[in-house]
């Protein structure tokens, strides 16, 4: 057992969501159900009824009021959980810019959720990157594990008195919300003395100090002020982060640094991904490996704000880089692929070439042969010299077994209209 | 503030607690009812408030309130209010805030906000029991945006999204209704030319716990088009023509506190109104005054029958 540890239990992403809220000892939570997040108000609310924790839960009617209520509770000086997905994070998005704006500091678990249309209950990312620009800083979590203890740290950054934003703590739908992994739960007192209490200093309403807060702005130069104050806070994170994981690491044992680097160090070539999936991507890089390619793993934990040096640092000296986007913005093409060469554009030793891939849209798996598949198109841009268009990870298979559903529904809707 | 029973005129208090010089329209009937609400709730007080004429009232870095001020958006002030009040019972509860400390939770939004996109929000505020007074300055359209016609339009107003010759074709939603409906602990309307009405109903609401309503017609200079020295009377004729029906429900019953005897005829109350002009020039549409008048008489028909 890791030190500070009070038990190793079997857990869900979820479950891991609600222990993290548990141990930051959280007063409020505005909740709304919504699959596949639904198992963390659930873990907690039987925590509540059974008196095993001092919280207050309510269920507000939409996400829109849950995030409102979840930034008024903090702005007026109470320390906020909260947890949504996918078309939930959409419903609430205005409140999501409004409240990050209120410089309100909470905790948000997004369970990622590919969103509508059509519809659909798995994972990508674009319910999460959509909340990219709202000044809610992002960590993005790959296992059960991250997921807990990212929770506490995500409370220390938010509440920084130089942040003071808040954060969301992402982990994806399915592959993370509901698979069961060992997961060490921090002792109590050690999780509590690491987050600490929520100072809330003067983001409060009190009878005997009377505040307005977000009240309206005239004209562009306050407007511009106020923005650009949030963005240098989000920026400020970023060291700030780097410090609170850390001290993670020296109170609890566990590494959090901005980026996961897996065999990358020494690598000519270099996979970078967000999420669980990245974990595919070590099982292929270890199999490259053995199969004589030399190849590892960028992962970043800090979405927002994005980690520029780290990247530009990490992928110094590459031949070649793929990004592999769980998200696909539409006429564009992958997220973080364009984050990722807006920062690498002009740096000393950037790798020449930044190939783009899109997979693993609503919970479409991305196999071992595919990121061997990758490295080899790397290879290949390598020695041609030029960098390959993007591709969408999809196979004939694939495409077979949609053209079989299409013939059924024209049939379907050829029987529909003829007269029996 | 005002801990005694308001009675008479005179008991009303005196002090006014909302600064001046706010960017409100000259003649706004929705800030001449609150200058007389805010007087009664006073400064213990936070305000959420919704997208709407009176959320330029606090524009940094000033604000006419002594109190406290939250804007949040245009369809969730109501649970800006429930994330207060739980903030402030959990700080209570926990010894972490004096109860000297505490306020009283009010949202204040129009009827853009209250009729139609908070309505949601405000219906799960009824539900969840929030102990908190709903303000709503009931102007009859999104005022803020120029006056086009929103759920609480009344039937054949000009309005700038009703601009032809029968003015809005819809017909004002029953508010009121809706909320008693919910059983909340309170619901009321209030004029601001009804000063005393006005200041014993939120007297009255602000002993009570739990989820508080208010609807304060708000005559509007620049909306119902007329000039801004009539707000007052036309919020005067509007009660006594029938057409705004002042009344409380309280404990399952809705009473009405101010019957008007005689009633006067609704048109004395419509040709005040740029808005209702079409209905006097080029000719006089009795029809459409006379259906409009009947349906207040049905209105009170069944008030008085009850």
């Amino acid at each position: 057992m890791t030190r500070k540890t009070l038990v190793r239990k079997l857990l869900t992403g979820n479950g891991a969501a609600a222990w993290g809220a548990r141990l930051a000892q959280v007063d409020y939570v505005p909740a709304f159900p919504i699959t596949p997040q639904t198992e963390i108000i659930e873990t907690i609310a039987q925590w509540i009824d059974s008196a095993e924790v001092a919280t207050r839960m309510v269920t507000l009617e939409s996400e829109h009021s849950m995030i409102t209520a979840a930034g008024a509770a903090a702005a007026t000086g109470v320390r906020v959980f909260t947890a949504t997905s996918s078309q939930g994070l959409l419903y609430a998005m205005e409140m999501i810019y409004t409240v990050a704006g209120w410089r309100a500091p909470f905790v948000m678990v997004n369970v990622s959720r590919g969103l509508s249309a059509p519809i659909t209950l798995e994972p990508d990312h674009n319910d999460i990157l959509a909340a990219r620009d709202s000044g809610f800083l992002q960590i993005h979590c790959a296992t059960c594990q991250e997921v807990l203890d990212q929770t506490l740290i995500a409370y220390r950054l938010a509440e920084h008195h130089q942040v003071r934003l808040p954060v969301i703590v992402n982990l994806d739908g399915f592959y993370l919300s509901f698979t069961r992994e060992p997961v060490h739960i921090p002792e109590p007192q050690a999780a509590a003395q690491f987050v600490g209490e929520y100072n809330a200093e003067n983001i409060r309403f009190r009878a005997s100090a009377p505040a307005s807060q977000a009240v309206a702005v005239i004209g562009g130069g306050p407007y511009s002020y106020f923005r650009y104050e949030t963005h240098l806070a989000a920026l400020h994170a970023l060291s700030t982060y780097a410090s609170i994981a850390e001290d993670f690491k020296n109170s609890f044992g566990r590494d959090y640094s901005v980026l996961e680097t897996y065999r990358s160090e020494d690598a000519d070539y270099a996979f970078v991904m967000m999420g669980c999936f990245a974990t595919k991507a070590k099982e292929a890089v270890d199999r490259l490996r053995e199969a004589g390619v030399s190849i590892g793993l960028v992962r970043p934990r800090v979405l927002r704000p994005f980690p520029d040096e780290q990247f530009r640092q990490a992928l110094n000296g590459k031949q070649a880089v793929a990004v592999i986007d769980q998200n696909l913005s539409m006429g564009k093409g992958g997220v973080l692929h364009s984050e990722l060469a807006s920062v690498l554009y002009g740096a000393a030793n950037a790798p020449p070439v930044l190939a783009s891939f899109i997979g693993g849209l609503g919970g479409r798996d991305i196999s071992t042969e595919e990121f061997f598949e990758i490295a080899k198109t790397l290879q290949n841009a390598v020695k041609a010299k030029q960098t390959p268009p993007p591709k969408l990870l999809y196979s004939e298979t694939e495409l077979r077994e949609m053209r079989k559903l299409q013939a059924i529904a024209h049939v379907e809707r050829q029987e529909l209209r003829s007269p029996s | 503030m005002s801990e005694h029973i308001i009675k008479r005129m005179k008991d009303l208090p005196s002090s006014h607690l909302l600064g001046t010089g706010t960017p409100m329209c000259s003649g706004c009937g929705g800030l001449e009812a609150l200058h007389q609400i805010y007087d009664i709730l006073g400064e213990n007080t936070v305000f959420t408030n919704a997208a709407g004429c009176m959320t330029l009232l606090s524009v940094y870095p000033f604000t006419p309130f002594r109190g406290s001020w939250l804007y949040t958006a245009m369809a969730s002030a109501p649970a800006g209010a429930q994330g207060i009040r739980d903030a402030l019972d959990i700080l209570l509860e926990k010894q972490r805030l004096k109860p000297e400390d505490d306020l009283q939770v009010v949202t204040l939004t129009g009827d853009g906000s209250a009729y139609g996109m908070g309505l949601s929000a405000t219906s799960g505020a009824i539900d969840r029991n929030l102990d908190f007074l709903y303000i709503c300055y009931d102007n009859e359209g999104y005022g803020n945006t120029g006056q086009q016609y929103s759920e609480a339009t009344p039937h054949a107003a000009r309005t700038s999204t009703s601009k032809g010759s029968h003015g809005f074709p819809g017909y004002k939603k029953d508010l009121f209704a809706i909320w008693a409906a919910n059983k909340p602990a309170y619901v009321a309307t209030v004029a601001g030319a009804e000063p005393l009405d006005l200041a014993k109903k939120i007297e009255t609401a602000k002993q009570i716990r739990g989820p508080r309503l208010i609807i304060a017609l708000a005559p509007c200079p620049t909306g119902w088009n007329y000039d801004p020295q009539y707000s007052a009377d036309i919020g005067k004729l509007a009660v006594s023509t029938g057409v705004w029906p002042l009344k409380e429900y309280i404990d399952g019953k809705i009473t009405h506190t101010k019957i008007p005897h005689p009633r006067k005829p609704v048109q004395e109350y419509l040709k005040t109104q740029g808005r209702f002009k079409h209905m006097f020039e080029p000719q006089v549409d009795k029809a459409l005054i006379g259906e409009i008048q009947a349906r207040v008489d049905r209105y009170w028909a069944e008030v008085t029958e009850s």
